[in-house]
């Protein structure tokens, strides 16, 4: 194995990122270019939002039971049993129904955008397509990253639900909790930050899957090899972006929102 | 290797000049880290005319083509196409000089998620001015000139391998190019499929006289090209005698070192003193 210094991998890394910014550039210039491909853009947003709905739904589900059955072993220590809606439906709108689900998205979208532009690129599909007159950022990349904002943005809400739903079969089924009062705790504690929090980072999160995806998936070099890299490295880029952004999103929105 | 006779008794023939030509590469020069693949290539390809590029594997003969169609750009050096400056220009405004061109592609480079129908007409589709029927027309016109007018509906996954060229050149010819560049169109087919490319490609340069290049490993391809016409009475090549074979508009260009080392008709080609080209040709 070939060893490269400290300074030219600080390079290589440097490099890489100064790309995929003039990408995301490009790529959200293009909204205001045309033309606009809106047929694509709902071609994908059936792939992409239809097509993740299953795994978000049972994502979203268990999530909320297990966040629920957790919680109260823990609450019922100190008699609070009954809090248990608003700890489910604080937890899951504010961050485990954004994140986990976009969590998803990414290990389903953003490894397959990343594998099937590869694979365009490394066919020279991609070269095909400039050759006959079509810019492959306005075709392909653009349609991809409208359409995972978008329905980003509504699959974290079904999550949402459905996880507010799990945790109610649990206080219901297992706790034998007052169903009505859940539902209660659970809306009455939700606040205006609460619900902005939880509908600005799917939006974020959707940039980030399929700027990453498409990033790597036209960029690939080096045949069917380079494709499976490809994929390795934006399933895994977007997954620890979203984490990481994560974290810094919900402390901006802390301040900006005077909210604790 | 297999060659066909050379008419070394034939006269020598220069090559018409036209005053414009079709594609003008001075002094090139394209390198990637650690490979300087092209050094200073300069050659012209004259209007109406086909030239075939020769050299090894990585010698930079389909790089030729790609910097001639503005899909990568060179360290320096002019490249004008068709009267324009690729070099010099935005990717925005090349889309419209590469309406004026077709490309096939090493591998087809077909759309997989779109049909024969679609691939062929894709530069058609976004055409606001060309209507439905207009395009089902000329896409049939397409697929008959390549021969395959039954697979319209087919997926490109449905074809074999010389189907899939054949439907790539059909894609180029769709808008009546003025320039056609070929990349190895007939690599790794079977000789009954290859020489049915080659003579679509003389139907093409015979009969609506497009200027061409042509990258290829097959010799015996060019040298067909180079000696036969295509008679559009039977519908087929017939070979010249080797007094008319001046008459086709049609030369070699060899690549080695990155440098042309050839450049030149069939004529000066068989009379060459150069060792390795006559290695090359053997």
């Amino acid at each position: 194995m070939e060893l490269i210094s400290p300074t030219d991998l600080a390079k290589e890394k440097v490099l890489i990122v100064q790309d995929y910014v003039q990408f995301c550039m490009q790529a959200v210039a293009n909204f205001f270019r045309k033309p606009l491909y809106f047929a694509d853009m709902v071609q994908q947003s059936d792939t992409i939002g239809v097509g993740s709905l299953p795994i978000v739904l049972l994502t979203g589900f268990f999530t909320g039971a297990v966040l629920a059955l957790q919680a109260a072993n823990t609450l019922e220590r100190f008699g609070s049993i009954n809090l248990i809606g608003e700890l489910v439906s604080t937890s899951m709108v504010r961050e485990l129904g954004p994140v986990l689900t976009s969590l998803m998205v990414a290990g389903r979208n953003s490894s397959g955008m990343a594998s099937e532009l590869g694979s365009m690129v490394v066919t020279e599909q991609i070269d095909a397509m400039r050759a006959l007159g079509t810019d492959p950022m306005k075709k392909l990349v653009t349609p991809r990253v409208a359409a995972t904002v978008f329905m980003l943005f509504f699959l974290a809400i079904i999550s949402d639900l459905v996880g507010l739903t799990g945790g109610l079969m649990v206080a219901k089924v297992l706790l034998n909790l007052d169903a009505r009062q859940y539902w209660s705790n659970a809306w009455e504690t939700l606040v205006f930050q609460d619900i902005l929090m939880g509908l600005i980072k799917p939006v974020l999160f959707g940039f980030i899957i399929a700027t990453i995806g498409c990033f790597y998936g036209m960029k690939t070099s080096g045949g069917t090899q380079g494709v499976g890299r490809a994929t390795t490295q934006a399933m895994v880029a977007s997954s620890v972006l979203i984490l990481v952004f994560d974290f810094f999103v919900t402390r901006f929105l802390m301040a900006v929102l005077a909210y604790h | 290797m297999y060659a066909p006779t050379l008419p070394l008794d034939s006269a020598a023939v220069t090559t018409k000049e036209d005053s414009s030509p079709a594609i003008l590469f001075e002094n090139v020069v394209l390198s990637f880290p650690g490979n300087e693949v092209l050094r200073g290539v300069s050659f012209r390809l004259a209007r109406g005319e086909t030239k075939a590029i020769f050299g090894v594997a990585g010698s930079g003969k389909s790089l030729i083509l790609k910097l001639a169609m503005g899909l990568i750009r060179p360290d320096s050096g002019r490249i004008i196409v068709l009267g324009q400056d690729v070099t010099q220009m935005r990717e925005e405004d090349l889309f419209e000089l590469r309406g004026k061109i077709g490309m096939v592609f090493q591998e087809s480079a077909l759309f997989d998620s779109l049909s024969v129908r679609e691939n062929v007409a894709y530069r058609l589709m976004g055409v606001h001015s060309i209507y439905n029927e207009e395009i089902d027309h000329r896409v049939r016109e397409a697929l008959r000139f390549v021969e395959l007018e039954k697979t319209l509906d087919l997926d490109p996954a449905e074809l074999s391998g010389g189907m899939r060229r054949r439907v790539a050149i059909a894609r180029a010819l769709i808008t009546q190019p003025e320039l056609l560049l070929y990349d190895s169109p007939t690599g790794g087919l079977d000789p009954v499929t290859s020489n049915t490319i080659i003579e679509l490609i003389v139907k093409r340069r015979d009969v609506n006289k497009t200027s061409a290049l042509l990258v290829t490993h097959r010799l015996q391809d060019a040298f067909t090209m180079a000696t036969h016409q295509f008679d559009p009475q039977i519908n087929h090549l017939v070979a010249l005698p080797p007094g008319q074979h001046c008459d086709v508009p049609m030369s070699f260009l060899i690549l080695r070192d990155g440098k042309v080392i050839f450049d030149g008709d069939l004529h000066q080609l068989a009379r060459t003193q150069d060792e390795y080209i006559k290695e090359y040709i053997s």
